[in-house]
């Protein structure tokens, strides 16, 4: 549904986006991560035909970006960063309004049909203005949805939303991806990102990594057993190295991180090398590394389990 | 065109619900009507005039006189004061229902969520261009058939009344001041799109009436006679404009211009 071959934009002397190649297939929710001022926002408008790229192509439901530009319009829904909604029009004049210029055959239906699904129904005919930041929010969701777009971009929907809407708006999210839709979503909210998402880009100006959620953990940090003891010794750590399928042993606190590959089959011959040195096991666990550790990782800054 | 008459009556629809802009587009045409028709009523059929001549009159207005006595060339000439000030109308109308329309959405940013649908810049440059320039111009089309069937009322001579249907009223009235009001709109765009605040775009498009008030006060002072010949070449030089100032609007108005460059 979205395909990319070298995209890239130029403003002036700015590299915005250099060197984008990606896919996002149909019934995929593709995570697109990044810093501020990464070119997020640029992607997603070079994407969505808002802005033309300087370099490479793309195309999305079809059509490609620069030659097509109407018609992929038609078959692109976008949730912008900010809602952008007439506040001095009603919930459901915005709807209509919108659902016309995207030539919806049926803009009662549709209208009613996305209120409803959101819960904005019984507010309809009040002016936006005094809705408040989470209504807006979902009714600009509403309004990316209402021509039934095949690709849908979504910057930050949760933002601003309570702990319900927001799981209101994950579970749509979720609805969207089994009708087959594309979904590609820009977010800071990580854990969202690694509940929702079937593959995410790290991305600052290119894309520093590409795969699925799980995947990123194991590259960049293997999988690791913490041993909680009631105290540690360097011998400890010294022992442990030695044995196989030992990649790394490191000593934080009171704590022994290994670095191991299958912690399943090494685990009971950790634990007995521990027990025969004298060390008193209080707890094992495996360190669940977060997409949050990646993204930092990536990104340049001390992932959070390092700093814990 | 339908895509341009929805987003017309959207702006309609929301910019009308400011009082600013109704007070401008309502007082505007108010005031410039009821002014002559009182100054109509105040002078009279004669209304103390009856001794003023044609040699009273600036020797350059007093050659448009023919067939009119004194007293109504002297009607005549404070009317044709008003043609110009009726130019306000499709002036400052579209400036202000165009700032409040291009630089609110701005404000608010729903330009990218409306530039993300399908319709076209040229559509987006019209829907928000006539709905500013059309108020304007039927609002004057409407003052000026309001004062010619209030003049007709009020007793007005035969001779001044035929003066109001001469070519130099009707071009002015029905060709110039549509120009104008394309003129406004298109300036109008070029300072929305470097200000962020509705009432300043206006201010600084209000600018705009310059050239009129010069225009005015040239043919107060006797220096410049507004005829036939004067407003045929202001609708031709418009015209010549309108179609410069429209190329900058519409090269403005282009996406990625829009939302790259506009502050």
């Amino acid at each position: 549904m979205i395909v990319t071959e070298r995209l890239g934009k130029r403003f002036g002397d700015l590299q915005a986006v250099e060197d984008l190649t990606l896919r996002v297939n149909a019934g995929e929710v593709f995570g697109f991560l990044g810093p501020n001022g990464a070119g997020k926002t640029t992607t997603v408008r070079m994407l969505s035909a808002l802005i033309g790229p300087t370099s490479g192509k793309a195309w999305v439901a079809g059509c490609e970006v620069g030659k097509q530009d109407g018609e992929l319009r038609r078959k692109v829904g976008i949730l912008t960063e900010s809602p952008g909604l007439y506040d001095r029009l009603s919930a459901e004049r915005n709807l209509e309004f919108f659902a016309r210029l995207y030539e919806v055959a049926d803009v009662a239906g549709q209208v009613e049909r996305y209120l409803r699904l959101l819960g904005l129904w019984e507010r309809r005919h009040e002016p936006v203005g005094g809705f408040s930041k989470g209504m807006r929010q979902k009714l600009a969701i509403a309004r990316a949805m209402l021509h039934e777009p095949q690709v849908v971009f979504l910057d930050e929907p949760t933002s601003a939303l309570d702990p319900e809407a927001a799981r209101l708006v994950r579970e749509f999210i979720g609805e969207l991806k089994h009708e087959g839709r594309a979904i590609f979503l820009c977010t800071h909210n990580l854990d969202e990102a690694d509940r929702l998402c079937d593959r995410v880009a790290v991305f600052r100006t290119r894309i520093l990594a590409l795969d699925t959620p799980a995947a990123l953990r194991r590259q960049l940090f293997g999988r690791s057993v913490v041993f909680h003891l009631r105290e540690v010794a360097p011998a400890y750590a010294d022992r442990l190295r030695a044995l196989p399928g030992v990649s790394s042993v490191q000593i934080v606190d009171r704590r022994l991180v290994v670095g191991l590959d299958d912690p399943e089959g090494n685990n009971p011959q950790l634990i007995r090398t521990l027990v025969d040195a004298g060390a008193d096991i209080q707890f094992v666990g495996e360190l669940r590394r977060t997409l949050e550790d990646v993204y930092l990782r990536l990104v340049g800054q001390p992932d959070a389990a390092e700093t814990s | 065109m339908h895509k341009i008459s929805i987003l017309m009556r959207k702006e309609w629809s929301e910019v009308f619900k400011n009082r600013l802009v109704l007070g401008t587009v309502g007082f505007m045409p108010l005031m410039l009507t009821a002014l002559p028709l009182v100054l109509l009523r105040v002078m009279g059929g004669d209304g103390g005039l009856g001794e003023v001549g044609t040699g009273d009159m600036p020797a350059s207005f007093a050659q448009l006189c023919e067939g009119l006595s004194g007293a109504e060339c002297a009607q005549y000439f404070f009317v044709t004061e008003f043609l110009l000030l009726y130019m306000l109308m499709p002036l400052m109308i579209p400036v202000t229902i165009a700032a409040y329309s291009i630089v609110g959405e701005k404000s608010t940013r729903t330009l990218e969520p409306l530039l993300a649908t399908p319709i076209t810049t040229i559509e987006l440059l019209a829907g928000k261009g006539l709905a500013a320039a059309l108020p304007a111009v039927a609002a004057t089309w409407l003052s000026f058939g309001v004062f010619a069937v209030g003049a007709r009322l009020l007793g007005v001579g035969p001779g001044l009344l035929a003066k109001l249907a001469d070519p130099m009223w009707l071009i002015a009235i029905f060709v110039v001041g549509p120009l104008l009001a394309v003129a406004s709109v298109s300036f109008a765009v070029m300072i929305s799109s470097r200000v962020n605040e509705p009432r300043v775009a206006e201010q600084l498009a209000g600018l705009v009436v310059l050239p009129l008030l010069l225009l005015f006060f040239g043919q107060v002072s006797g220096l410049i006679l507004l005829d036939s010949r004067l407003v045929l070449w202001m609708a031709l030089g418009l015209t010549v404009l309108d179609a410069v100032l429209l190329a900058f609007a519409v090269q403005l108005f282009q996406r990625e211009s829009i939302l790259t460059r506009w502050k």
